[in-house]
């Protein structure tokens, strides 16, 4: 049954067309992600003028808050307000979630765009803004305990393409998404025993404790997130050339980026009183 | 959404004039302004553009404006060209000697229902940010007309 599943979204995983973009699809819903952001989640996004003002971009980010992360929708909001939604802008996402029947189109319509390397290089020889979690499924999934905790997994695919692509890097660190469920585990053994990690690309099955579920396996159904506070940091843009000379070691650069990011978070939760309050 | 505001500052209008016409002040003039950029056209008066965005709730909102009129010490008036749809004007008149009417205007409109909502929900935020410019423009042209008068009446006393 699994394996019947796994076919049908990959299946139903559409090829990544940019022009499925739609920049007047964006400008008339932006005041309802304004209303999410502003009221329910308190959000606050920093530093987008650390973003280069034209020109291809990889925005690196944190993933957080397992299916129903608000860091995406709260950043596309704060991008597309402050660049305006002429800026080319794309998101990289999990097969599974631009294959949801309803919502993957919705999303490809904001420039979400299924997550892969020829994805995120066509992107940006387009000349466009992309935003990348490297942690993808295994940092959306970890325990809420460690919200502020940065995890990609060893993943280093984003700089390969950044170096690949001669394009800066502007990590972008949010805190406040890991509590809008009770994450309590990754379920990796679950996972494996389900055998959905090679089915579906997903080494893991997460367990929490969410609205309206209750004790909710998988979150594949996503969640009503708890309305926790949700802050949003741009850091200076990152030259990989500049920074690490024209033939960088990528386990080198990989452990100055994450190291970079984690100083960052480790800021901004410092600056968190209480948990969902901020 | 329409925010009206209206003030009377006790300085003659070309001083309050002085306050409101240089735009690159404004992010120093209206609190919120987090950006107000020189986007092409003359570098001010009818025709010049300016990225602007004020900080309202979650996001930075605004787009690209045009200064649509520029009638020196009378009005100023803008419109967007991109982003948020918007209208704003700065009103002068006499109120008296040495007195003038200040009045600031300005008009926003998000698309659909929801941006209806967003609106209205903005509003105080935005309405508390015009008013901060307002006084600021009180404060800088009492400086700027009282600062002329010491002058004098210093001059003729010597």
């Amino acid at each position: 049954m699994i394996g019947s599943l796994a076919r049908l979204v990959r299946g139903s995983v559409p090829t990544a067309d940019l022009d499925d973009r739609d920049p007047d699809y964006i400008r008339d819903n932006l005041p309802g992600l304004w209303l999410l952001a502003t009221i329910w989640h308190r959000a606050e996004v920093r530093g987008l003028e650390h973003i280069p003002e034209q020109g291809p971009v990889l925005l690196v980010g944190n993933h957080s808050g397992g299916n129903a992360s608000p860091d995406t929708l709260i950043f596309t909001l704060a991008f597309s307000a402050w660049f305006g939604v002429e800026r080319r802008f794309h998101q990289l996402a999990h097969n599974l979630v631009v294959s949801y029947p309803g919502i993957g189109a919705m999303l490809r319509r904001f420039g979400t765009v299924a997550a892969s390397p020829e994805n995120a290089r066509r992107a940006l020889r387009s000349g466009a803004a992309v935003l990348v979690y490297p942690g993808g499924d295994w940092e959306v999934s970890r325990p809420s305990w460690q919200s502020a905790r940065i995890d990609f997994g060893g993943r280093r695919g984003f700089l390969r393409l950044a170096l690949e692509e001669r394009v800066p890097i502007v990590p972008v660190v949010s805190i406040g998404g890991q509590e809008t469920a009770l994450f309590l585990g990754r379920g990796e053994a679950l996972a494996r025993l389900l055998r959905i990690d090679r089915a579906f690309r997903m080494k893991t099955l997460p367990i929490s404790l969410a609205v309206p579920w209750g004790l909710n396996v998988g979150d594949l159904l996503s969640h009503l997130p708890f309305p926790a506070k949700i802050t949003i940091q741009c850091l200076p843009p990152i030259d990989l050339e500049q920074w690490f000379g024209p033939d960088p070691q990528v386990d080198d650069v990989y452990e100055s980026v994450v190291t970079e990011m984690q100083e960052a978070l480790s800021r901004l939760a410092a600056e968190r009183r209480f948990p969902l309050v901020g | 959404m329409r925010i009206e505001l209206t003030t009377e500052i006790a300085a003659p209008r070309d001083a309050v004039w002085a306050a409101v016409a240089d735009p690159a002040q404004w992010p120093q003039l209206i609190r919120g302004i987090s950006r107000f950029d020189h986007a092409g056209g003359p570098a001010t008066g009818a025709g010049a553009r300016y990225s602007m965005r004020m900080r309202v709730g979650s996001a930075d909102v605004g787009g690209l404006i045009e200064m649509v009129e520029w009638d020196e010490g009378c009005d100023l008036a803008w419109t967007s060209v991109l982003g948020i749809g918007q209208r704003g004007r700065w009103r002068l008149r006499d109120a008296g000697p040495a007195r003038t009417r200040v009045t600031l205007r300005f008009a926003y409109q998000s698309p659909g229902l929801l941006g209806w909502v967003a609106d209205r929900v903005a509003a105080p935020v935005v309405r508390r940010n015009l008013q901060s410019g307002l006084e600021e423009v009180r404060r800088r042209a009492l400086r700027l007309s009282v600062g002329p008068r010491r002058r004098r009446s210093r001059g003729a006393r010597a």
